[in-house]
């Protein structure tokens, strides 16, 4: 089986395609011209009172590269075409940028892209944006660097190789001669542009900005509420509107009261959606509208719409029988994926008391980004009924997709698509899927307005596109000293695939990769299987994806044999772990993020490095009384190395707190230190989520839960106390952050519990166990 | 028609007595800082003040709001430089960013009654306010932090 696994092998990148016409990222200028409809009050931060000339805006600036441009008055404008939702990307790739170019942070302005497939991916997903496009930046910074010194070498009639840009101006040291960049924008104007391969990037010690702590570019807008998301996208004479959906996938509209909803003052129009064709892909679900002059109006509207529905197939599924089902296809024998000696003779030979086996599960859960999804559409058409523009403000981590989306939907080529990227709300992968904007652009063009689209809470998290739900079953013999001979390890999960594919069941090699096949264990027996699921909700990927469930199980199990074998669970772990090497997976389909497995080898030593040094950032070892406890797990994700320890506090009756979590993570180069850190703060803080409260129930085919009262959330007061973060000094080329620190921490927390209290959970989420002791 | 007053200014409005003000404020008045979340009172994304105290805009029907004076995030502070905004650029708290309005509005109101709060004041001052980012260990420095300046 097989589906488009993107460059990562994290999800799906649904690209809009090759377009036969490029289109440019539209400048300030076209921007505000588009806006014949109104006045936008959107629009990216810009330096306060500048003469801002963006790239391909004006015929005086300097336009080295698609990222860069400089005006005359030396003002450098770069382009950010990955989403910002919380990351800081929108400062780390333009500080890559600014530091080849030389250029005076600030006088640096930040643009964010369009939907425009010149610039590469513009999927932020999958842990990738700066190990995907730190090179690039870097072309673009040397580029225009080596054009502007080229510029002042001509100016002055001196070799260029003996000028040097730097705060903002190029120098020649031997003359003392100077010019600032603005000074040289017209000369370099005019020069060819140098291929890549001829540039000259500068070494890691002459960089002044990369590696250090900058101000994040939005963080005044951020902090005085005028930053813009998706649900604060206006145009003059927009309509608001919210969507009735089948509780049930792929459930049938049967009845309606409209002149109910259209009684609610403030509401003008209901009209349906189309239902989605299977598969459902990123296809708007279909439904009933509610459209109206503010957000509450149309809320309310729905509220009187009274909407029956017929369920279909998926009517009967039940998650309590589906929990029952999904264990027993992880402990039936399945697909192989990576065999290593005779892991199953092994295990059919072994005398039953050496013979250790544990299942593992963790349930659907919700993205529940703070802001949900939203989208503002403006469609026009021609008096033939075909489509003259198409522009939405939306907050997306994926324009390109929300391009294809809008084609597939409206008959239009993807390139006629405008897709104005906002500030995404969060975004853990839900905000990759843009049905929402689907559903937008099939109101306004409807109804011949500018029409935003909210999801309520309810909404989001009733029609996600949900984390899917796991199970995971391990067996391994142990021998007289405890050490593992044999392993065996099979998962069964509904796949990512059945969004994209009707009816898939089996897992992806991508999944199946994400923590599984790449067991990094030393071991003589080994055999990873896959077992199939279907899937009855739509399934996508959530922030570290199918890591969740593959850590939790492959992290848990041998802290419980070395338990089991009487031993220290930290030592125990750094043997299992075995000789520094490079794991080879001769056989195995594995994508490993999409690079080359001598780029980004699968290195034990970084992995047994960030272990050893989380567990003395914890202090590891000392002596805890009962009730307390440090859990450990290691992980490679998207392909970074991260240890965590979770210290816990439970009370004897059965009252958890996480008192600190140390983590450490080696991810390569890194360009924002502290962006890396809150990324790992947060990671504590979703995968406490996650572990301790996450659960997405359903009944009758519909989801139970509807909103943070029923699908709960880390808070102030039950989120970890305490969050020490180390960063592995290391010049390797860059790894994942976003992700990294998930898929730890629910293993680590369970063993830490396990330690405290003598209780082992294997099943997620934890709220619903008994923790008492005495 | 009736009246009411943000940040100083005196609105005429004419909406659904039983709106929540959070949609008064967003899509009548047009002041965008002030977040949804949840609609139910869950998550205090649209935390604002009412006379001085932290309220669930979502879960205020502005008919309630009478002639009390409401402050948003826009009028917190008129140069972003409120104790509470310097401290949370000190601590780099924000990351999406999207809860933060709400976190601060939060963080300001419970200042002003616990100068120096502690932990379990925090906690209590600030469990109404989720963080799907994770950003609660810096609300919790930066608190302390404005509590700082603020008693200076
Ligand atoms: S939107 Fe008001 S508390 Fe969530
Ligand atoms: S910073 Fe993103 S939800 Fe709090």
């Amino acid at each position: 089986m097989s589906y488009p696994l993107n460059k990562s092998g994290q999800g799906i990148a649904i690209e809009s395609g090759a377009p036969s016409v490029l289109r440019p990222a539209l400048s300030r200028r076209a921007f505000m011209a588009s806006l014949s409809a109104g006045s936008l009050v959107l629009a990216t931060r810009f330096a306060s009172g500048a003469s801002v000339s963006l790239v391909g805006s004006s015929a005086l600036d300097f336009e080295p590269d698609l990222f860069v441009s400089i005006d005359p008055t030396g003002l450098v404008t770069i382009l950010a075409h990955r989403s910002e939702m919380g990351t800081g990307i929108r400062t780390a790739l333009p500080m890559v940028v600014a530091d080849e170019l030389g250029a005076d942070w600030e006088r640096v302005v930040i643009e964010q892209s369009i939907g425009d497939a010149r610039t590469g991916s513009q999927n932020t997903d999958g842990s990738q944006s700066v190990r995907g496009f730190y090179d690039r930046m870097r072309i673009a910074g040397a580029t225009a660097r080596r054009m502007l010194e080229q510029a002042a070498a001509q100016e002055w009639g001196v070799d260029a190789e003996e000028c040097n840009a730097s705060e903002h101006k190029v120098t020649h040291k031997a003359s003392k001669r100077s010019l600032g960049f603005g000074e040289l924008v017209e000369a370099a104007s005019k020069l060819d542009v140098p291929a890549p391969q001829s540039l000259r990037m500068r070494d890691k010690k002459e960089y002044r900005i990369v590696g250090k702590n900058v101000p994040l570019t939005d963080m005044d807008g951020l902090l005085d509420g005028s930053a813009k998301f998706g649900i604060d996208a206006r145009l003059d004479g927009q309509l608001y509107a919210v969507i009735a959906r089948s509780p049930v996938l792929g459930g049938t509209l049967v009845n309606y009261d409209s002149d109910a909803a259209l009684a609610v003052d403030g509401v003008v129009e209901v009209l349906e959606i189309p239902p989605f064709e299977a598969p459902h892909s990123f296809q708007a679900l279909g439904g009933v509208a509610v459209v109206a002059t503010n957000t509450w109006a149309a809320i309310q509207g729905r509220k009187a719409l009274a909407v029956e529905w017929e369920a279909g197939p998926n009517g009967a599924f039940e998650s309590k029988a589906f929990e029952a089902e999904l264990a027993e296809s992880a402990r039936t024998p399945g697909r192989v994926c990576r065999d290593e000696g005779d892991a199953v003779a092994a295990l059919k030979d072994a005398d039953p008391a050496d013979v250790f086996s544990a299942d593992y599960y963790v349930p659907f859960l919700a993205h529940a980004p703070m802001e949900p999804p939203c989208a503002l559409a403006n469609v026009e058409l021609n008096s033939d009924g075909q489509v003259t523009h198409c522009e939405v403000w939306t907050a997306t981590q994926n324009p390109q997709a929300a391009q294809g989306i809008l084609a597939g939907t409206l008959g239009i080529p993807p390139e006629q698509a405008i897709v104005n990227v906002t500030l995404l709300g969060g975004g853990f992968g839900r905000k990759s899927k843009p049905d929402y904007v689907a559903e937008a652009a099939i109101l306004s063009r409807d109804l011949g307005a500018p029409v935003h689209v909210t999801w309520t809470r309810e909404d989001d998290i009733r029609h996600d596109y949900y984390h899917t739900v796991g199970a995971v079953h391990m067996q391994a013999v142990q021998d007289k000293q405890g050490k593992p001979t044999a392993w065996l390890q099979r998962s069964a999960f509904p796949p990512i695939t059945s969004t994209f594919v009707a009816g898939a069941r089996d897992g992806g090699a991508g999944e199946m990769g994400m923590g599984f096949t790449d067991l990094p264990y030393a071991l003589d027996h080994l055999r990873v299987e896959n077992s199939p699921a279907s899937a009855h909700l739509r399934i996508g990927w959530l922030r570290s994806v199918a890591h969740i469930y593959h850590a939790f199980g492959v992290c848990s199990f041998p802290d419980e044999l070395a338990h089991r074998a009487g031993k220290e669970p930290l030592s125990y772990l750094l043997e299992l772990l075995g000789e520094d090497r490079h794991l080879k997976l001769d056989g195995v389909q594995y994508s490993n993020g999409g690079e080359s497995m001598e780029d980004y080898p699968i290195d034990i030593a970084r992995l047994r490095h960030v272990t050893e040094r989380a567990a003395k950032l914890a202090g590891w070892g000392r002596k805890l009384p009962k009730g307390k406890g440090l859990g450990i797990a290691c992980h490679r994700s998207f392909l970074s190395y991260c240890a965590t320890v979770v210290e816990v506090d439970v009370s004897k009756s059965g009252v958890l707190s996480i008192t600190k979590v140390s983590s450490v993570i080696d991810a390569g180069t890194v360009i924002h230190p502290d962006r890396v850190k809150a990324q790992m703060e947060g990671a504590a803080v979703f995968g406490t989520s996650l572990a301790v409260h996450g659960e997405i129930t359903a009944k009758d085919g519909a989801v139970i839960e509807s909103n943070f009262d029923t699908y709960p959330l880390a808070r102030m007061n039950d989120a970890p106390k305490e969050i020490q973060v180390e960063i592995v000094e290391n010049d390797a080329p860059p790894g994942g952050v976003g992700e990294v620190g998930v898929p730890p921490f629910a293993p680590a927390l369970c063993n830490a519990i396990f330690a405290a209290t003598g209780k082992r959970v294997r099943r997620l989420p934890i709220r619903h166990h008994d923790l008492s002791w005495s | 028609m009736s009246e009411i007053r943000v940040n100083g200014q005196t609105h005429e409005i004419q909406t659904d007595p039983d709106m929540p003000l959070l949609w008064v404020l967003r899509d009548v008045l047009g002041m965008q800082g002030t977040k949804y979340g949840c609609g139910i009172g869950q998550c205090g994304s649209c935390t604002v003040h009412l006379a001085g105290q932290a309220v669930k805009a979502c879960s205020l029907p502005v008919s309630a709001v009478g002639d009390l004076e409401v402050t948003t995030i826009e009028g917190l502070s008129t140069d972003g430089q409120h104790p509470v905004q310097k401290a949370w650029r000190e601590h780099g708290v924000p990351q999406c960013g999207y809860c933060q309005v709400g976190q601060m509005m939060a963080a300001a109101a419970l200042l002003t009654s616990k100068p120096k709060p502690t932990d379990a004041d925090i906690d209590r001052g600030m469990s109404g306010n989720l963080c799907r980012c994770g950003t609660y260990t810096r609300v919790r420095a930066a608190i302390k932090t404005a509590g700082k300046e603020m008693a200076k």
